[in-house]
Protein backbone atom coordinates (compact mmCIF):
# COMPACT_ATOMS: atom_id res chain seq x y z
CA UNK A 1 0.00 0.00 0.00
CA UNK A 2 1.22 3.48 -0.85
CA UNK A 3 2.02 5.42 2.29
CA UNK A 4 2.85 9.12 2.79
CA UNK A 5 3.57 11.53 5.62
CA UNK A 6 0.89 14.20 5.27
CA UNK A 7 2.10 17.79 5.67
CA UNK A 8 -0.86 19.96 6.69
CA UNK A 9 0.95 23.24 7.36
CA UNK A 10 -0.69 26.11 9.25
CA UNK A 11 -3.59 27.45 7.21
CA UNK A 12 -5.37 24.23 6.28
CA UNK A 13 -5.90 22.85 9.82
CA UNK A 14 -6.72 26.33 11.15
CA UNK A 15 -9.12 27.47 8.44
CA UNK A 16 -9.88 24.94 5.71
CA UNK A 17 -11.37 21.71 6.99
CA UNK A 18 -12.93 21.43 3.51
CA UNK A 19 -9.47 20.91 1.96
CA UNK A 20 -8.20 18.49 4.59
CA UNK A 21 -11.38 16.39 4.75
CA UNK A 22 -11.73 16.03 0.99
CA UNK A 23 -8.03 15.21 0.51
CA UNK A 24 -7.99 12.61 3.28
CA UNK A 25 -11.19 10.95 2.04
CA UNK A 26 -9.95 10.93 -1.56
CA UNK A 27 -6.60 9.36 -0.74
CA UNK A 28 -8.24 6.83 1.56
CA UNK A 29 -10.64 5.78 -1.20
CA UNK A 30 -7.75 5.44 -3.66
CA UNK A 31 -5.71 3.31 -1.30
CA UNK A 32 -3.12 5.81 -0.06
CA UNK A 33 -2.34 5.59 3.64
CA UNK A 34 -1.52 8.87 5.40
CA UNK A 35 0.66 9.18 8.50
CA UNK A 36 0.50 12.25 10.76
CA UNK A 37 4.01 12.82 12.13
CA UNK A 38 4.86 14.39 15.50
CA UNK A 39 6.88 17.62 15.79
CA UNK A 40 6.37 19.05 12.30
CA UNK A 41 6.30 22.87 12.21
CA UNK A 42 5.38 25.69 9.85
CA UNK A 43 7.04 25.06 6.46
CA UNK A 44 8.36 28.67 6.46
CA UNK A 45 6.65 30.01 3.31
CA UNK A 46 7.38 33.34 1.52
CA UNK A 47 6.42 35.64 4.44
CA UNK A 48 8.97 33.88 6.67
CA UNK A 49 11.51 33.59 3.83
CA UNK A 50 11.15 37.37 3.58
CA UNK A 51 12.32 37.67 7.20
CA UNK A 52 15.20 35.20 6.95
CA UNK A 53 15.77 32.94 3.97
CA UNK A 54 18.40 30.83 5.69
CA UNK A 55 16.27 30.18 8.80
CA UNK A 56 13.39 29.22 6.53
CA UNK A 57 15.40 26.78 4.45
CA UNK A 58 16.84 25.16 7.57
CA UNK A 59 13.40 24.72 9.14
CA UNK A 60 12.08 23.24 5.91
CA UNK A 61 15.02 20.81 6.01
CA UNK A 62 14.23 19.98 9.66
CA UNK A 63 10.69 18.96 8.64
CA UNK A 64 12.05 16.83 5.81
CA UNK A 65 14.36 15.11 8.34
CA UNK A 66 11.32 14.00 10.36
CA UNK A 67 9.88 12.28 7.29
CA UNK A 68 13.27 10.78 6.44
CA UNK A 69 13.46 9.26 9.93
CA UNK A 70 10.01 7.74 9.40
CA UNK A 71 11.09 6.46 5.98
CA UNK A 72 8.20 8.21 4.25
CA UNK A 73 7.79 10.59 1.31
CA UNK A 74 5.81 13.76 2.05
CA UNK A 75 2.52 14.77 0.47
CA UNK A 76 1.73 18.48 0.83
CA UNK A 77 -1.74 19.85 0.17
CA UNK A 78 -0.91 23.56 0.29
CA UNK A 79 1.08 25.09 -2.60
CA UNK A 80 3.04 27.15 -0.06
CA UNK A 81 4.09 24.11 1.96
CA UNK A 82 4.86 22.18 -1.22
CA UNK A 83 7.06 24.99 -2.52
CA UNK A 84 8.98 25.58 0.72
CA UNK A 85 9.68 21.91 1.33
CA UNK A 86 10.27 20.81 -2.28
CA UNK A 87 12.58 23.78 -2.92
CA UNK A 88 14.67 23.02 0.15
CA UNK A 89 14.70 19.31 -0.67
CA UNK A 90 15.87 19.90 -4.24
CA UNK A 91 18.41 22.60 -3.32
CA UNK A 92 20.00 20.51 -0.58
CA UNK A 93 20.12 17.37 -2.71
CA UNK A 94 21.85 19.34 -5.46
CA UNK A 95 24.30 21.49 -3.47
CA UNK A 96 26.68 19.60 -1.19
CA UNK A 97 28.13 22.77 0.32
CA UNK A 98 24.71 24.10 1.23
CA UNK A 99 23.74 20.72 2.65
CA UNK A 100 26.86 20.63 4.85
CA UNK A 101 26.13 24.15 6.10
CA UNK A 102 22.47 23.42 6.90
CA UNK A 103 23.44 20.13 8.56
CA UNK A 104 25.75 22.01 10.94
CA UNK A 105 22.70 23.87 12.23
CA UNK A 106 20.46 20.79 12.19
CA UNK A 107 23.00 18.93 14.36
CA UNK A 108 22.01 21.31 17.18
CA UNK A 109 18.53 19.77 17.17
CA UNK A 110 19.81 16.23 16.62
CA UNK A 111 18.91 16.05 12.92
CA UNK A 112 20.75 15.41 9.68
CA UNK A 113 19.39 16.00 6.19
CA UNK A 114 20.23 12.93 4.13
CA UNK A 115 18.26 13.47 0.93
CA UNK A 116 16.42 10.16 0.97
CA UNK A 117 12.80 11.19 0.41
CA UNK A 118 10.60 13.01 -2.11
CA UNK A 119 8.28 15.92 -1.43
CA UNK A 120 5.16 15.73 -3.57
CA UNK A 121 2.13 17.88 -4.15
CA UNK A 122 -1.29 16.23 -3.68
CA UNK A 123 -1.78 16.35 -7.47
CA UNK A 124 1.51 14.57 -8.13
CA UNK A 125 0.51 11.74 -5.80
CA UNK A 126 -2.76 11.36 -7.71
CA UNK A 127 -0.98 11.36 -11.06
CA UNK A 128 2.16 9.33 -10.23
CA UNK A 129 0.90 6.85 -7.65
CA UNK A 130 -2.72 6.37 -8.68
CA UNK A 131 -2.68 7.35 -12.34
CA UNK A 132 -5.33 8.79 -14.64
CA UNK A 133 -6.69 5.37 -15.68
CA UNK A 134 -7.38 4.22 -12.14
CA UNK A 135 -8.92 7.57 -11.26
CA UNK A 136 -11.23 7.32 -14.31
CA UNK A 137 -12.24 3.80 -13.26
CA UNK A 138 -12.92 4.96 -9.70
CA UNK A 139 -15.27 7.79 -10.68
CA UNK A 140 -18.86 6.93 -9.74
CA UNK A 141 -20.33 10.39 -10.24
CA UNK A 142 -18.79 11.89 -13.40
CA UNK A 143 -18.66 15.69 -13.47
CA UNK A 144 -19.65 15.57 -17.14
CA UNK A 145 -21.65 18.76 -17.36
CA UNK A 146 -19.18 20.82 -15.36
CA UNK A 147 -17.01 23.56 -16.90
CA UNK A 148 -14.11 24.11 -14.57
CA UNK A 149 -11.50 26.88 -14.62
CA UNK A 150 -8.33 25.32 -13.20
CA UNK A 151 -6.30 27.76 -11.11
CA UNK A 152 -2.82 26.40 -10.47
CA UNK A 153 -1.57 29.21 -8.23
CA UNK A 154 2.10 30.14 -8.25
CA UNK A 155 3.87 27.78 -5.93
CA UNK A 156 2.83 24.51 -7.47
CA UNK A 157 4.57 25.52 -10.71
CA UNK A 158 7.32 27.99 -9.88
CA UNK A 159 10.29 28.04 -9.48
CA UNK A 160 10.10 25.15 -11.94
CA UNK A 161 13.82 24.33 -11.86
CA UNK A 162 13.48 23.19 -8.27
CA UNK A 163 9.83 22.10 -8.10
CA UNK A 164 9.66 20.02 -11.32
CA UNK A 165 5.87 19.97 -11.09
CA UNK A 166 4.99 20.62 -14.73
CA UNK A 167 5.86 22.93 -17.64
CA UNK A 168 5.61 26.38 -15.96
CA UNK A 169 4.22 28.07 -19.08
CA UNK A 170 1.95 25.29 -20.42
CA UNK A 171 1.09 22.96 -17.58
CA UNK A 172 -1.34 20.06 -18.20
CA UNK A 173 -1.49 18.08 -14.94
CA UNK A 174 -4.53 19.89 -13.58
CA UNK A 175 -6.44 19.77 -16.89
CA UNK A 176 -5.74 16.04 -17.26
CA UNK A 177 -6.91 15.34 -13.73
CA UNK A 178 -10.10 17.33 -14.31
CA UNK A 179 -10.80 15.42 -17.52
CA UNK A 180 -10.31 12.16 -15.63
CA UNK A 181 -13.33 13.18 -13.52
CA UNK A 182 -15.36 13.85 -16.67
CA UNK A 183 -15.19 17.63 -16.21
CA UNK A 184 -14.36 20.11 -18.96
CA UNK A 185 -11.29 22.24 -18.12
CA UNK A 186 -11.42 25.79 -19.52
CA UNK A 187 -8.77 28.12 -20.87
CA UNK A 188 -8.96 31.73 -19.71
CA UNK A 189 -6.87 34.86 -19.64
CA UNK A 190 -4.11 35.15 -17.01
CA UNK A 191 -4.71 31.57 -15.89
CA UNK A 192 -1.16 31.23 -14.56
CA UNK A 193 -0.92 34.62 -12.84
CA UNK A 194 -0.95 35.19 -9.08
CA UNK A 195 -4.16 35.32 -6.97
CA UNK A 196 -2.78 38.23 -4.94
CA UNK A 197 -3.02 36.32 -1.67
CA UNK A 198 0.47 37.16 -0.48
CA UNK A 199 -0.14 40.91 -0.76
CA UNK A 200 -2.95 40.84 1.80
CA UNK A 201 -2.07 43.05 4.74
CA UNK A 202 0.59 44.77 2.62
CA UNK A 203 -1.44 46.22 -0.23
CA UNK A 204 -5.05 45.05 0.03
CA UNK A 205 -6.12 47.01 -3.05
CA UNK A 206 -3.55 45.39 -5.34
CA UNK A 207 -4.29 41.98 -3.82
CA UNK A 208 -7.99 42.40 -4.55
CA UNK A 209 -7.35 43.64 -8.11
CA UNK A 210 -5.46 40.43 -8.85
CA UNK A 211 -8.28 38.27 -7.49
CA UNK A 212 -10.90 40.35 -9.30
CA UNK A 213 -9.31 39.85 -12.72
CA UNK A 214 -9.37 36.05 -12.20
CA UNK A 215 -13.06 36.21 -11.30
CA UNK A 216 -13.82 38.37 -14.34
CA UNK A 217 -11.81 36.21 -16.74
CA UNK A 218 -13.21 32.87 -15.56
CA UNK A 219 -16.77 34.23 -15.66
CA UNK A 220 -16.22 35.45 -19.19
CA UNK A 221 -14.94 32.00 -20.16
CA UNK A 222 -18.23 30.50 -18.90
CA UNK A 223 -16.89 28.61 -15.88
CA UNK A 224 -19.30 26.89 -13.49
CA UNK A 225 -16.60 27.05 -10.84
CA UNK A 226 -12.92 27.75 -10.28
CA UNK A 227 -10.84 24.91 -8.93
CA UNK A 228 -7.84 25.63 -6.69
CA UNK A 229 -4.86 23.75 -5.26
CA UNK A 230 -3.86 26.15 -2.50
CA UNK A 231 -5.59 27.52 0.61
CA UNK A 232 -4.38 31.07 -0.13
CA UNK A 233 -5.78 31.05 -3.66
CA UNK A 234 -9.03 29.64 -2.27
CA UNK A 235 -9.41 32.47 0.26
CA UNK A 236 -8.37 35.15 -2.23
CA UNK A 237 -11.05 34.01 -4.68
CA UNK A 238 -13.78 32.90 -2.25
CA UNK A 239 -13.77 35.60 0.46
CA UNK A 240 -12.39 37.92 -2.23
CA UNK A 241 -15.83 37.87 -3.90
CA UNK A 242 -17.40 39.46 -0.82
CA UNK A 243 -14.81 42.24 -0.97
CA UNK A 244 -15.19 42.67 -4.73
CA UNK A 245 -18.93 43.02 -4.21
CA UNK A 246 -18.64 45.70 -1.55
CA UNK A 247 -15.85 47.63 -3.28
CA UNK A 248 -16.83 47.38 -6.95
CA UNK A 249 -20.47 46.33 -6.70
CA UNK A 250 -19.71 43.30 -8.88
CA UNK A 251 -21.36 39.96 -8.14
CA UNK A 252 -19.73 36.87 -9.61
CA UNK A 253 -21.36 34.13 -7.51
CA UNK A 254 -18.51 31.86 -8.62
CA UNK A 255 -18.08 28.76 -6.43
CA UNK A 256 -14.44 27.96 -5.62
CA UNK A 257 -13.67 24.28 -5.06
CA UNK A 258 -10.33 22.73 -4.32
CA UNK A 259 -9.48 19.92 -6.73
CA UNK A 260 -9.64 17.61 -3.72
CA UNK A 261 -13.31 18.51 -3.27
CA UNK A 262 -14.17 17.89 -6.93
CA UNK A 263 -12.47 14.50 -6.97
CA UNK A 264 -14.04 13.50 -3.64
CA UNK A 265 -17.48 14.31 -5.09
CA UNK A 266 -16.70 12.38 -8.27
CA UNK A 267 -15.55 9.40 -6.23
CA UNK A 268 -18.94 9.38 -4.53
CA UNK A 269 -18.17 10.96 -1.16
CA UNK A 270 -21.38 12.37 0.38
CA UNK A 271 -21.30 16.18 -0.02
CA UNK A 272 -22.54 16.46 3.57
CA UNK A 273 -19.27 14.93 4.75
CA UNK A 274 -17.12 17.55 3.02
CA UNK A 275 -17.52 20.75 5.08
CA UNK A 276 -18.76 22.54 1.95
CA UNK A 277 -20.64 24.90 4.27
CA UNK A 278 -17.33 26.54 5.14
CA UNK A 279 -17.25 28.11 1.66
CA UNK A 280 -18.37 31.76 1.56
CA UNK A 281 -19.71 31.34 -1.98
CA UNK A 282 -21.88 28.25 -1.69
CA UNK A 283 -21.19 25.30 -3.95
CA UNK A 284 -24.90 24.47 -4.41
CA UNK A 285 -24.90 25.33 -8.13
CA UNK A 286 -22.09 22.86 -8.68
CA UNK A 287 -23.81 20.14 -6.65
CA UNK A 288 -27.03 20.62 -8.64
CA UNK A 289 -25.16 20.34 -11.94
CA UNK A 290 -23.52 17.05 -11.03
CA UNK A 291 -26.53 15.53 -9.21
CA UNK B 1 27.44 30.06 3.07
CA UNK B 2 28.79 33.58 2.44
CA UNK B 3 29.45 35.94 5.35
CA UNK B 4 26.87 38.61 5.99
CA UNK B 5 27.44 40.19 9.35
CA UNK B 6 27.06 43.94 9.43
CA UNK B 7 30.68 44.68 10.36
CA UNK B 8 31.94 42.98 7.22
CA UNK B 9 29.34 44.54 4.97
CA UNK B 10 29.32 48.11 6.34
CA UNK B 11 31.84 49.43 3.83
CA UNK B 12 30.90 47.26 0.86
CA UNK B 13 29.14 48.52 -2.22
CA UNK B 14 25.46 47.75 -1.73
CA UNK B 15 25.35 45.36 -4.70
CA UNK B 16 28.22 43.39 -3.13
CA UNK B 17 26.35 43.32 0.17
CA UNK B 18 23.33 41.85 -1.62
CA UNK B 19 25.29 39.28 -3.63
CA UNK B 20 26.95 37.85 -0.53
CA UNK B 21 23.52 37.21 1.01
CA UNK B 22 21.59 34.00 0.67
CA UNK B 23 19.27 34.56 -2.33
CA UNK B 24 21.08 37.67 -3.58
CA UNK B 25 23.94 35.93 -5.41
CA UNK B 26 22.73 36.56 -8.97
CA UNK B 27 21.94 40.31 -8.75
CA UNK B 28 24.92 41.49 -10.78
CA UNK B 29 24.00 39.40 -13.84
CA UNK B 30 21.09 41.76 -14.53
CA UNK B 31 21.44 43.72 -17.78
CA UNK B 32 18.16 45.60 -17.42
CA UNK B 33 16.25 44.03 -20.33
CA UNK B 34 12.90 44.37 -18.58
CA UNK B 35 11.62 40.83 -19.17
CA UNK B 36 10.87 40.73 -15.43
CA UNK B 37 8.74 43.86 -15.49
CA UNK B 38 6.77 42.67 -18.51
CA UNK B 39 6.10 39.29 -16.83
CA UNK B 40 5.07 40.79 -13.49
CA UNK B 41 1.39 40.59 -12.51
CA UNK B 42 1.80 43.40 -9.96
CA UNK B 43 3.69 45.90 -12.12
CA UNK B 44 0.67 46.02 -14.48
CA UNK B 45 -1.60 47.09 -11.63
CA UNK B 46 0.51 49.01 -9.14
CA UNK B 47 2.85 51.77 -10.28
CA UNK B 48 4.87 51.55 -7.05
CA UNK B 49 6.29 48.18 -8.09
CA UNK B 50 8.66 47.33 -10.91
CA UNK B 51 11.18 44.51 -10.42
CA UNK B 52 13.60 45.92 -12.99
CA UNK B 53 13.65 49.23 -11.11
CA UNK B 54 14.42 47.45 -7.80
CA UNK B 55 17.36 45.65 -9.42
CA UNK B 56 18.59 48.86 -11.03
CA UNK B 57 18.51 50.83 -7.77
CA UNK B 58 20.25 47.96 -5.98
CA UNK B 59 22.98 47.84 -8.63
CA UNK B 60 23.41 51.61 -8.42
CA UNK B 61 23.85 51.44 -4.65
CA UNK B 62 20.67 53.31 -3.70
CA UNK B 63 20.54 51.40 -0.44
CA UNK B 64 18.28 53.68 1.58
CA UNK B 65 15.71 54.06 -1.17
CA UNK B 66 15.56 50.30 -1.72
CA UNK B 67 15.45 49.27 1.94
CA UNK B 68 13.10 51.90 3.34
CA UNK B 69 10.75 52.18 0.36
CA UNK B 70 7.45 50.35 -0.20
CA UNK B 71 8.49 48.61 -3.42
CA UNK B 72 10.35 45.52 -2.18
CA UNK B 73 7.28 44.50 -0.13
CA UNK B 74 4.94 44.49 -3.15
CA UNK B 75 6.43 41.41 -4.81
CA UNK B 76 4.00 38.47 -4.55
CA UNK B 77 6.86 35.95 -4.88
CA UNK B 78 5.04 34.46 -7.89
CA UNK B 79 8.36 33.69 -9.64
CA UNK B 80 7.10 34.59 -13.13
CA UNK B 81 10.06 36.93 -13.61
CA UNK B 82 12.54 34.39 -12.33
CA UNK B 83 11.24 31.75 -14.76
CA UNK B 84 11.74 34.06 -17.71
CA UNK B 85 14.93 35.97 -16.90
CA UNK B 86 17.35 35.41 -19.83
CA UNK B 87 20.29 36.06 -17.48
CA UNK B 88 19.14 33.58 -14.83
CA UNK B 89 18.86 36.33 -12.25
CA UNK B 90 16.91 34.80 -9.39
CA UNK B 91 14.84 37.94 -9.03
CA UNK B 92 12.32 36.77 -6.43
CA UNK B 93 15.20 35.41 -4.35
CA UNK B 94 17.10 38.70 -4.70
CA UNK B 95 13.99 40.43 -3.35
CA UNK B 96 13.97 37.99 -0.40
CA UNK B 97 17.61 38.95 0.25
CA UNK B 98 16.69 42.65 0.12
CA UNK B 99 13.80 42.06 2.54
CA UNK B 100 16.10 40.11 4.87
CA UNK B 101 18.52 43.07 4.93
CA UNK B 102 15.67 45.59 5.34
CA UNK B 103 14.22 43.70 8.30
CA UNK B 104 17.60 43.63 10.03
CA UNK B 105 17.74 47.40 9.48
CA UNK B 106 14.31 47.77 11.12
CA UNK B 107 12.14 48.29 8.02
CA UNK B 108 9.11 46.11 7.26
CA UNK B 109 5.34 46.31 7.00
CA UNK B 110 3.81 45.53 10.39
CA UNK B 111 2.26 42.25 9.25
CA UNK B 112 5.73 40.67 9.34
CA UNK B 113 5.94 41.32 13.08
CA UNK B 114 2.76 39.24 13.44
CA UNK B 115 4.17 36.41 11.31
CA UNK B 116 7.46 36.42 13.22
CA UNK B 117 5.80 36.51 16.65
CA UNK B 118 3.40 33.66 15.79
CA UNK B 119 6.21 31.51 14.40
CA UNK B 120 8.35 31.94 17.53
CA UNK B 121 5.45 31.38 19.94
CA UNK B 122 3.59 28.49 18.30
CA UNK B 123 5.79 27.15 15.51
CA UNK B 124 2.85 28.05 13.23
CA UNK B 125 1.95 31.30 11.53
CA UNK B 126 -1.80 30.73 11.93
CA UNK B 127 -2.94 29.88 15.46
CA UNK B 128 -5.12 26.86 16.21
CA UNK B 129 -7.98 27.78 18.55
CA UNK B 130 -9.80 25.47 20.95
CA UNK B 131 -12.84 25.99 18.72
CA UNK B 132 -10.95 24.65 15.70
CA UNK B 133 -9.75 21.62 17.64
CA UNK B 134 -13.33 20.85 18.71
CA UNK B 135 -14.57 21.29 15.14
CA UNK B 136 -11.97 18.79 13.91
CA UNK B 137 -13.49 16.20 16.18
CA UNK B 138 -16.97 16.91 14.82
CA UNK B 139 -15.70 16.54 11.25
CA UNK B 140 -13.99 13.28 12.14
CA UNK B 141 -10.52 14.68 11.49
CA UNK B 142 -7.67 13.22 13.58
CA UNK B 143 -6.35 15.33 16.49
CA UNK B 144 -3.42 17.57 15.56
CA UNK B 145 0.03 16.32 16.51
CA UNK B 146 2.37 18.36 18.74
CA UNK B 147 4.45 21.02 16.97
CA UNK B 148 8.27 21.05 17.22
CA UNK B 149 8.41 24.59 18.64
CA UNK B 150 11.53 23.99 20.68
CA UNK B 151 13.60 22.67 17.76
CA UNK B 152 12.27 25.47 15.57
CA UNK B 153 13.40 28.13 18.05
CA UNK B 154 16.85 26.60 18.37
CA UNK B 155 17.16 26.77 14.57
CA UNK B 156 15.93 30.37 14.49
CA UNK B 157 18.57 31.36 17.07
CA UNK B 158 21.35 29.46 15.31
CA UNK B 159 20.53 31.11 11.96
CA UNK B 160 20.34 34.67 13.31
CA UNK B 161 16.59 35.14 12.86
CA UNK B 162 15.61 38.73 13.69
CA UNK B 163 12.01 39.01 14.85
CA UNK B 164 10.58 42.03 12.98
CA UNK B 165 9.25 44.83 15.21
CA UNK B 166 6.17 46.92 14.56
CA UNK B 167 6.93 50.51 13.70
CA UNK B 168 4.67 53.56 13.77
CA UNK B 169 5.77 54.57 10.29
CA UNK B 170 4.31 51.46 8.69
CA UNK B 171 1.08 51.40 10.72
Amino acid sequence: MTKYAIFLGCTIPARQPNYELSARKTLEKLGVELVDLDDLTCCCPPPIQSINLESSQTIAAYNICLAEEAGLDIVALCNGCFESLAMANAALKKDKELKAHINEVLAKVGKEFKGTIEVKHFLQVLLDDIGLEKIKESVVKPLSSLKVAPFYGCHSLRPSKLLQFDDPERPQIFENLLEALGAQPLEYRNKLKCCGGLLKGISDDTALSLAREKLANTSKAGADCISTLCPFCFVALDIGQIQVKSKFNEVYDMPILHYSELIALALGVDPNELALRSHKVKADKVLEKIA
Amino acid sequence: MPPHNTKETANMAFSAEVTCRHGGETLTSCYQCGTCASSCPVARLDSRFNPREILKLSLLGEKEEVLSGAAIWLCTSCFNCQERCPQDVEIADVIYALRNIAIEAGHSPNIYADFGAALVADGRIVAISKFVEKKREEYGLPPLKPVGVEALNKILTATGFTKPEKTEASQ
